[in-house]
């Protein structure tokens, strides 16, 4: 299958300019992970104070993860307002043979929709709590616009496996009548696992290395450990690093055509 | 069954090896041969009188092919605590027809007949139980991509534009999708705009277009890449007037200009009298009807309703061929069968009552389905 450029970037562009349209929305989304963002700061400042280099972080490293996190809140779809509530409302209504019948493949369809979505939202809602937070309290950022380089990559890479596990629940709809079930324990489980409650690298012991394992992991804690060069020792910790997320975005993918086919087979015979 | 522009385009189409060079190719040679072949069905649809089954015979080359295609649901019910019960619903149960190029067919028939499952089939998201389908030589469901640049769907109650973008975004989207050249994108999408009124709309989102509007919007989407089919599914339901009468002056129009061939699916027997020779009724995934419309009226045994207004009350008009259906003061209505003039019957009426005015009215389309089945 050939890669047809041109449509997927007007897609992901559609997927950009249909969130940049609800600007109140965005500024309320500002807002709220502003006001977290500061909630959190004030948590880990208590925590770090008692334990100082809890998980290998000193405190300015601490906040950076919080107010980081923040900015990549609604790009990775963390907490949901992705596509997939969207897509299972599609497949509920019937409105999916719309999409079914169009000469584009689904998966990708979805793709560039979301990863549109994610780039507006990593402007329109991550840039200004991160400066807030720049400006409030003293953090970690980076001088080396490589660095920076490579965590836009890692975060892309993020936005890949939230799309992959996201796109598995929108198909879910497929099999489930209601979809908000699987949606509020999926919510709670990235929540978790992706650091967003604690950064990973707290956790300590076994349960520690299983849950950096995860492919939540690839979402968020993996972004600020490039971004905060805690990934590991040189060149090799960032391969690893992204070569982490990449493997997960690839299984991912795979598994959700394999649903898609599945699924695509369940509406052709039994019908919609 | 494949014509000669069929074949031409797939050995062009063999050569290049490039999908996109194929369909355009394709579709070309089509066009051309889809202007010929109209003349040709107009022909052939005026003496093919009331025997339906049209396309099969010398009638231009069939497009869509349709033989003998079941499609059976399974259906898995509670019918106890613990117990499940499956059961077998024929959605479409054995149906074959043929539909040449260039005709415009009404595919009619009650709520859960099989309509909607056969525009399904057709488009390829649904795969037949049995039975063979082919449009334009594909087969649907096993070439889905390939069909798709050849059709056009567009459901009444769906929508396939970009509900939170401006209309022009979602048009600029088909043209990559569907690869279509930028000045044949240009040509088509103002035609569209100018004979659909889209103008002023262009720039709005499509979440604040009426329902109307939004109709146009997506018929237009539809046409674009240039389909030989243009399947309609409920094309004017909640419509207003004005724009159903847009909306099918826009696709006889379109049926006259380019050939285009047209199956839709409508409760609205307007639309099938104003926009097409055949009509096709299904019922219980069964055809029970094929053939033109005046023949659905005859054998259907239908009634035509003629309404007088007389100077005065009166008793019950009598008129041979005819009955008295209503009194309500001066007015009476006369139902006398659809088959028969009108005119003999009006000047009997004026020769022998004291007639003010008058007017007649149509059966209604499921009217005359319900008694078409109660005669069976």
């Amino acid at each position: 299958m050939r890669l047809h450029v041109p449509l997927w970037c007007a897609v992901a562009a559609g997927g950009f300019r249909r969130y940049a349209t609800y600007t109140t929305a965005t500024a309320a989304g500002v807002f709220t992970n502003t006001v977290f963002g500061f909630v959190i700061a004030y948590t880990y400042i208590a925590l770090w104070e008692e334990r100082p280099g809890l998980g290998g972080y000193d405190q300015a490293q601490a906040l950076t993860f919080v107010w980081v996190s923040q900015a990549l809140l609604a790009t990775s779809g963390l907490m949901g307002g992705g596509f997939h509530e969207e897509l299972q409302q599609r497949v509920r209504t019937g409105d999916i043979a719309v999409d079914l019948y169009r000469p584009a493949d689904l998966q990708l369809w979805w793709l560039f929709t979301d990863l549109g979505r994610a780039a507006f939202q990593l402007l329109g809602r991550g840039v200004v709590p991160l400066a807030v937070g720049a400006l409030a309290f003293e953090l970690a950022l980076p001088g080396d616009p490589v660095r920076w380089l490579l965590f836009l990559l890692s975060v892309l890479l993020g936005a890949v496996v939230s799309f992959a596990i996201r796109y598995l629940l929108g198909l879910a709809a497929f099999w489930l009548l209601d979809g908000s079930g699987v949606n509020l324990i999926a919510t709670v489980v990235a929540i978790f696992f992706s650091g967003m409650l604690l950064p990973l690298s707290v956790f300590p012991g076994a349960f520690g290395e299983f849950v950096r394992l995860l492919p939540w992991a690839a979402m968020l804690q993996v972004p600020l450990d490039v971004l905060m060069g805690t990934q590991g020792a040189g060149g090799a910790g960032l391969v690893r690093a992204l070569g982490f997320q990449l493997a997960w975005a690839l299984t991912l993918l795979g598994l959700g055509r394999l649903a898609q086919s599945a699924a695509t087979r369940k509406v052709v015979v039994q019908g919609g | 069954m494949d014509g000669t522009g069929d074949a031409a385009g797939d050995v062009t189409g063999g050569m290049e090896g490039d999908m996109t060079e194929d369909v355009a190719g394709d579709m070309a040679s089509d066009r051309g041969f889809g202007e010929t072949g109209r003349a040709h069905t107009g022909r052939g649809g005026t003496g093919r009188g009331g025997t339906g089954r049209a396309g099969t015979g010398g009638g231009g080359k069939a497009l869509i092919e349709v033989d003998g295609v079941r499609k059976v649901f399974e259906v898995r019910r509670r019918t106890g605590l613990m117990r499940r019960e499956k059961r077998e619903v024929r959605a479409v149960d054995g149906i074959s027809f043929t539909v040449p190029r260039g005709e415009m067919v009404g595919y009619i028939g009650p709520n859960g007949a099989g309509k909607s499952t056969t525009i399904k089939m057709l488009t390829g998201i649904l795969t037949p139980s049995a039975g063979r389908l082919r449009i334009a030589g594909i087969d649907p469901a096993r070439q889905r991509t390939r069909l798709a640049h050849r059709i056009g769907v567009v459901f009444g109650q769906r929508t396939t534009l970009w509900w939170d973008l401006p209309l022009k975004d979602s048009y600029g989207l088909m043209r990559r999708m569907y690869r279509i050249p930028e000045d044949r994108f240009r040509r088509n999408l103002r035609r569209c705009v100018d004979e659909l009124d889209l103008g002023d709309l262009l720039d709005v989102p499509v979440r604040q277009l009426s329902l109307g509007q939004r109709m146009r919007g997506d018929i237009a989407a539809a046409l674009l890449h240039d389909p030989d089919v243009l399947y309609l599914d409920e094309p004017t339901i909640g419509l207003d007037v004005v724009s159903k009468v847009k909306v099918r002056r826009f696709l006889r129009e379109l049926n006259a200009e380019l050939g285009t061939t047209v199956l839709l699916t409508t409760h609205d027997l307007q639309d099938i009298e104003q926009l097409c020779e055949r009509v096709m009724v299904i019922d219980h995934g069964r055809l029970m009807y094929d053939g033109p419309l005046a023949g659905l009226h005859s054998v259907g045994e239908s009634e035509r309703t003629l309404v007088v207004d007389l100077e005065r009350e009166h008793p019950p008009i009598e008129l041979p061929g005819t009955r008295t259906v209503k009194v309500e003061g001066p007015r009476q209505w006369l139902a006398f069968p659809a088959t028969a003039s009108a005119a003999p019957l009006v000047a009997e009426v004026a020769r022998r009552y004291p007639l003010v005015d008058l007017s007649v009215r149509e059966p209604d389309i499921e009217d005359v389905i319900a008694r078409m089945y109660a005669g069976r």
